[in-house]
Formats: structure tokens, sequence, C-alpha cells
């Protein structure tokens, strides 16, 4: 359909499945839109899907034997190798389907892990499979932070966060380093489908699953995912703080297929990232100067995506 | 490849796996373990096996896929050494805990400090206790025999354990030897397909690997350890089995001149070879040496060697393992609780010899026996400093 109609959007709310995959009962925070992200992935990809995720967040608050949140297959292994897990469930469906042991459909493999179990202590397993150029879809839920284990700092912590790890005081900023570009290094492994998404865009994140989906090797989605816990956001705005990140080009929309870059969402004009900022108590003690430093490394940062991506990108 | 030919041991390793039909294979390269899989990298290749082979870019790795591999439900193989089983650690204990019959070849090799690719048990001893069924071989023809063994108890769905099948390295996987090779038939009449009961599947979803509050952890570890437990009449009854089947009867510990032996040895291993030879040549000055050669390692079997050792005066646990601190090595350890609780009342002496590819000698042996024999109660008594004996090692 993309290719007859490009430029037709191919979600609309009534045609997302009704279906489940995450059902209701989990444990997750009040306004965890991380939880939002897996519940609307497991919709894109539907029944015939295999989960493989890390622990972190989403596997605690899912799965506490006896109980189960998941209607999907789904398994749970360690921290820093979901994505070796999902290379060995992938190889033996592939050699059990070969030789006929079990019924010959596609069943898709999704590895799933937080921001520490992607960027940092899996970046290894992470970069194995996608090497190996595994036939399935990573996601990481980006919640900047080791949230699970209260809030420590990770790769993907933005610069001037407070975590637990990354206090601010006397000698300190807060996260005195830049937040890791982990789409780039996907992309860098030559693989044919990554994206960006936040689920405060559904259907832009729909849209990606779907074509992640479909290509034939890996694909890595990186989804920011506002933690009102780890954010000191109210609950209720967890939605507006994924778009306001989006809009004030602090996490830009877009999608790599076969290296070719393309904003999903033109953010232009920028909304001043003070607006961003304003409200979440991880970022309550930055002074002007410091806020003053983002925005130009933020619009920069933008800058530099505009010019790789194709001028055809249109405002959804 | 049916019959009996001289063949490097790693390479009959590789062509057992593929006996076994093995479906996943997901290992990575560390000396002394890479004439194994690069073995079944060309039966891959060339089309001789049928599976897929994950050539993952770490052991963590390597382990973690064969979880998602076995899960899925495919009979799943890896093999690793030294630096590479302990970079697995992690693992080894969730691929028991989740009960996945997945089969290592584990070609023993010292750690790291200093650096040394040769043969000791440091290895595996630092993963005794992950909830792995582990096996020891002697020879290369033990080594074949008991990767079938391995997938045949591993996968009883009494059992549904891990199994490490324990070669030494170099000394054992780099030698050639005579190994007499079964017919494919006989193999699969064995050892039918792998039939899991739970896998990973849309059309029957399940979920694996949740974690366990207090409140069920504990039952989980005791099913477990039951489990592990109940798994040596499995294993028993494989080794009978396949006794019958294959006509080389195996026991969970073989025994060598033990009858009216003055001294017992009792080792891990291709070192128990070593210890033969010594004995038969003990044997000719009327020094009645025996041995107790273990099999299997875990689950440990108490009772069947508590019957071998009745009556026995003079035991030397031979090991070749540092204890890392302990009072003594593993073995040693776990036979002085033996004799203690069963009312033996032997002179138990631990000596550790061989570390990171020293030889063990025939004299080395010889000298374990004479100081045996001269060995009182009082020498075996906790004592200020070492509490082994120290073989072969330069003043
Ligand atoms: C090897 C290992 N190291 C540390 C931990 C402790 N640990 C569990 S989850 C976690 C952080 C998870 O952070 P992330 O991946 O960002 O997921 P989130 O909880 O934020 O969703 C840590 C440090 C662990 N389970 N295993
Ligand atoms: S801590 Fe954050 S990511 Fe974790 S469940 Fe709560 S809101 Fe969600
Ligand atoms: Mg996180």
């Amino acid at each position: 359909m993309t290719t007859l109609l490009p430029n037709v959007r191919t979600f609309a709310a009534n045609v997302i499945p009704k279906e489940e995959f995450a059902v209701p009962g989990h444990r997750a925070c009040t306004g965890c839109a991380e939880i939002l992200a897996v519940r609307l992935a497991l919709k894109g990809f539907g029944r015939d899907t295999i989960i493989s995720m890390a622990t972190g967040c989403m596997e605690i608050v899912s799965s506490p034997l006896p109980t189960t949140d998941w209607t999907l297959p789904w398994i749970h292994v360690a921290f820093e190798n979901c994505a070796a897990v999902a290379s060995g469930v992938e190889s033996a469906l592939k050699i059990l389907r070969k030789k006929g042991k079990i019924p010959d459909k596609d069943v898709h493999v999704v590895a799933i892990a937080g921001d520490g179990g992607t960027m940092d202590i899996g970046l290894q397993s992470l970069s194995g499979a996608l090497e190996r150029y595994h036939k399935f879809t990573y996601i990481c839920l980006d919640n900047e932070a080791y949230m699970n284990t209260g809030i420590q700092r990770s790769s993907g912590t933005p610069f001037g966060a407070m975590t637990t790890t990354s206090p601010p005081g006397k000698n300190s900023i807060g996260q005195s380093t830049w937040k890791k570009d982990m789409p780039k290094i996907a992309v860098a492994h030559n693989i044919p489908y990554v994206a960006t998404a936040c689920p405060s865009y559904p259907f832009d994140f729909l849209e990606k699953i779907r074509k992640a989906k479909m290509v034939d090797g890996p694909s890595y989605i990186h989804v920011l995912s506002v933690c009102p816990t780890g954010w000191r956001t109210p609950t209720d705005l967890s939605i507006r703080y994924g778009r306001l990140a989006v809009q004030t080009g602090v996490f830009p929309l877009y999608e790599v297929e076969d290296g070719k870059y393309r904003l999903t969402y033109n953010a232009e004009p920028l909304r001043p990232i003070t607006e961003y900022l304003k409200g979440q108590g991880r970022f309550r003690h930055l002074t002007p100067d410091s806020i003053a430093t983002i925005q130009k490394r933020i619009t920069t940062d933008w800058e530099a995506l505009k010019a790789l991506s194709d001028s055809s990108a249109k405002a959804i | 490849m049916i019959g009996r030919r001289g063949i490097e041991v790693s390479l009959a390793i590789a062509e057992a796996a593929k006996l076994c039909r093995v479906e996943v294979i997901s290992a990575y390269p560390i000396t002394p373990q890479t004439h194994i899989v690069e073995h079944l990298s060309e039966l891959v290749a060339d089309g001789d096996l049928e599976a897929s082979y994950i050539t993952v870019e770490s052991e963590h790795s390597a382990l973690s896929a064969c979880v998602g591999a076995a899960a899925t439900g495919a009979r799943t193989f890896t093999s690793s050494s030294s630096q590479g089983l302990e970079l697995m650690h992690e693992i080894l204990f969730v691929a028991s805990g989740m009960r996945l019959p997945i089969v290592m070849a584990a070609a023993n090799r010292a750690l790291s400090a200093p650096l040394n690719i040769w043969n000791d048990h440091s290895d595996v001893m630092a993963a005794r206790d992950t909830g792995w069924i582990m096996l020891f071989c002697t020879n290369g023809q033990e080594a074949l025999d008991s990767i079938i063994i391995a997938y045949k108890i591993a996968e009883d769905r009494r059992v549904l354990m891990p199994v490490m099948v324990n070669i030494d390295g170099f000394t054992l996987t780099h030698v050639v030897e005579p190994v007499e090779f079964p017919a494919q038939e006989t193999v699969d009449a064995f050892l039918p397909p792998y039939s899991p009961a739970y896998t990973l599947h849309p059309d029957k979803p399940v979920t694996m690997g949740a974690y366990g509050i207090p409140e069920i952890y504990t039952e989980c570890k005791f099913a477990q350890e039951t489990a592990m437990n109940n798994s040596k009449e499995v294993v028993i009854e494989v080794l009978d089995a396949f006794g019958k089947q294959f006509g080389r009867p195996y026991k969970v510990a073989e025994t060598y001149q033990l009858e009216d032996a003055d001294v017992v040895f009792i080792a891990l291993g291709a070192m128990n070879e070593n210890i033969m030879t010594a004995i038969d040549e003990m044997r000719t000055e009327e020094k009645k040496a025996g041995l107790v050669n273990l099999r299997l390692y875990r689950p440990f079997p108490g009772e069947e060697l508590l019957a071998l050792l009745k009556g026995k005066k003079r035991i030397a646990v031979v090991e070749r393992v540092m204890p890392g601190g302990a009072l003594n090595s593993p073995l040693f350890n776990e036979i002085t609780s033996l004799a203690y609780r069963s009312g033996l009342t032997a002179l138990i002496k631990n000596y550790v010899i061989a570390l990171g590819g020293r030889d063990a000698l025939q004299s080395d042996f010889r000298h374990i026996f004479d100081d045996m024999q001269q060995a009182s109660a009082k020498d075996t008594r906790i004592k200020k400093g070492l509490n082994f004996a120290m073989i072969g090692v330069r003043a």
C-alpha cells in the first residue's frame, strides 16, 4: 500500500487491532508510557510473534510467577542478552520449520529491552545479532535511566538529568555526558530498517512496526518511553511529554530504510527546549546557562539529522 | 562413518553431535575446544548435518542463544572451555533453572591469571554447582558415547536438565584415538527426536523465565534440586540401556583393581588412564593400588561411591584444581563428608596435581601411594597452613 500511495497514512484508530497481547493486571506505575509502548508494539506485530525480553521494568511488572501479563509466547533469560536469546529462537524456528517439526508459517521474533539493557550492558549481544542478520525486530524502550533498579543513570540519560547515580551537587551538574546515539549505532550495522518512535505518536509507531516486521533481516526501533516515576513528572502528562520531546527536537521521529534517513515528523519550527524541561523534576536544578548549552546541542543535532533526511519528509 | 577408526577426539565429539542430529549449535571458539566447533561448522557447511549454526560474538551469547533455541524446541549443542565457561556462568544457572536439556562439551582448561590454555579442572569446578548434570570422560570412546548418553538423560521428561560432558583439554581433545562409531540407525533407535512438553510458539503461548517472588522461589528451587537428585536413577538407567544397545556398559563410577587395594585413588577425567598405568606398574611390585574413576560428578553419586569405598583403609583424592581458600579441593570435601556421615574410617588425603597442563607422572602416583601408606591419622587432621599435598611444585 505504501509503495502505491506513499503519502497515505496506513493506520487510523479504527484499524488498530482490538486484541490485547499485554493484558491489564500488570504492575507498571500509573502513567507509564513504557508499558503503553509495549502494548502498541504488540498490536502492530500481532499474534504470530515470540517475545524475548530483557530484565528491566517491563519484565518485572509483567511476569511474577505464577501470573503472566502475556498472551503471546514470551521468554526472559537475563539483562544483557535478549538479542542473543532472540537469535536462538529465530534460528530454532527456521530449522524446525525446515524439518517440518512446527507449522509452516511465519513467526516474527521480537527482542525488547530498556535503554540499559540495550545501550549499555546489552550492546555487544545486540551488535552480534544485528551483524548476523537474524530476521527479528529489536525494540529499545528508552526511559533514559535504569528505572527498575531505582533510577540510575545509563548512557541514554540526557545531559543534565538528575538520577540516583548522577545526582546534581556542588561539583556535579547531574548527568555530565550526552545521550548515546543508539539508532546511529544500529544504522552502522547496515541493517535494512532502523527507526525512532514514541507512543505519543501511535500511528507513526505502528507504521514503523509494520515496516520493521516486513523487512528481510534485522530491524531496530528506538522508542522514547516517558517514565513519570523516574522523570518526576505528573502521571497524567506522559503523552504530552512524549510530544514535547518530539516537537522540541529532543527526540526526533525518523526512519532509516537501507541507510536512507527520513524524518517522519517535521518538528519545525522547533519549540524551545524549556517547554520540555519545565515540570520535569529531573531537570529542576538546571541553570539558564546549562539550559542554553542543551538548547544549542539539540538545535545542532536537529540540523544534522535534517541534512541527512530526505527533503520530502512531511508532517504527519 | 561406522566402525572403528583412528580420529582426533574433538572430531569424534563433533561427529557424536551429528549422530544425535542436533538442530541448533551456538558456540564461540576457545582453545582447546576449537576443533570441535570447527568440525561442526564443516559438517553444517557440507550439508552433512542439517542444523543452524549461530556464530555468536561471545560465550555469554552462545549459551543465551542455546537457551532461546532449546526453549523453542530444538535439540541444542554448545561447547566451551575455561574463560568461555566462566563468561557463560550467569546463564549456566538460567539454563538449569529453566530446565532446558542443552548439552555442552566442556574442554577442560585452567583459568587465568596467569593465562594458561592447558588442561586442568579449574573451569568445571567453578561451575560445579550450577544445576548441570556433569559427566567426565577418560578417553575418546567415552567422549563420543557420553554426548549420546547426555542427550538421552537431558531430554528424559523425569530429568529435563542441561548436561555438561567434561573432556580434558589437549590431553583428550587433541589426541588421536581409536574410536568405535555407531551406525546412525542405532543412535536413532536409542535417541528419538526431542519432544519437549512446552515450547515457544504462538499456537500455544507460554511464559518462560518469569521471576519468582519469595513466596514461590523456594519451591521452584526445591523442585529443581529434587529433580536433580532423582535424575541419578535415570542416569543409571540410561547407562545400562546404552550398554545393552551399544555393547559398551558404563557405570557412574568405574573401578580398577579395587577389590584388594590398600590405597584407593579417586580422580576425575583422563588422568584416570595415567593412574591405571601407574597401578599396573605398582602391582608388579606388590603395591596394591586401586582406582575409583568418577564418571558422574553431578548429581553426586554418594551411595554408589560409598558401596565401592566400604572397608577401604586409605583413599587418595587426586584433583586438578586449587582449593581457592577452602580447606581442601572440592571432591575431597565431598568424599570426606560422605565418609564422616557414613562411618567410613579410611584415612583420606587430598592431593593437588597437574595444574595448567603440567604432566601427572607415573612417579607422582607412586609417590602418592607411598605417602598414603605411611600416613597416619595424625597426618589427616586439620592443621595450620595448607591442608592438602601439592604434587610436583618446585620449591
Ligand atoms: C548482569 C546484571 N547486572 C545488573 C542487573 C540489575 N538490573 C536489573 S534491571 C536493571 C536496569 C534496567 O534498566 P533498563 O534496561 O533501562 O530498563 P528499565 O527498567 O529502565 O525499563 C539493572 C541494573 C541485572 N539484573 N543483571
Ligand atoms: S518506573 Fe517508569 S518505566 Fe518503570 S514501570 Fe514505573 S513508570 Fe514505567
Ligand atoms: Mg531504562
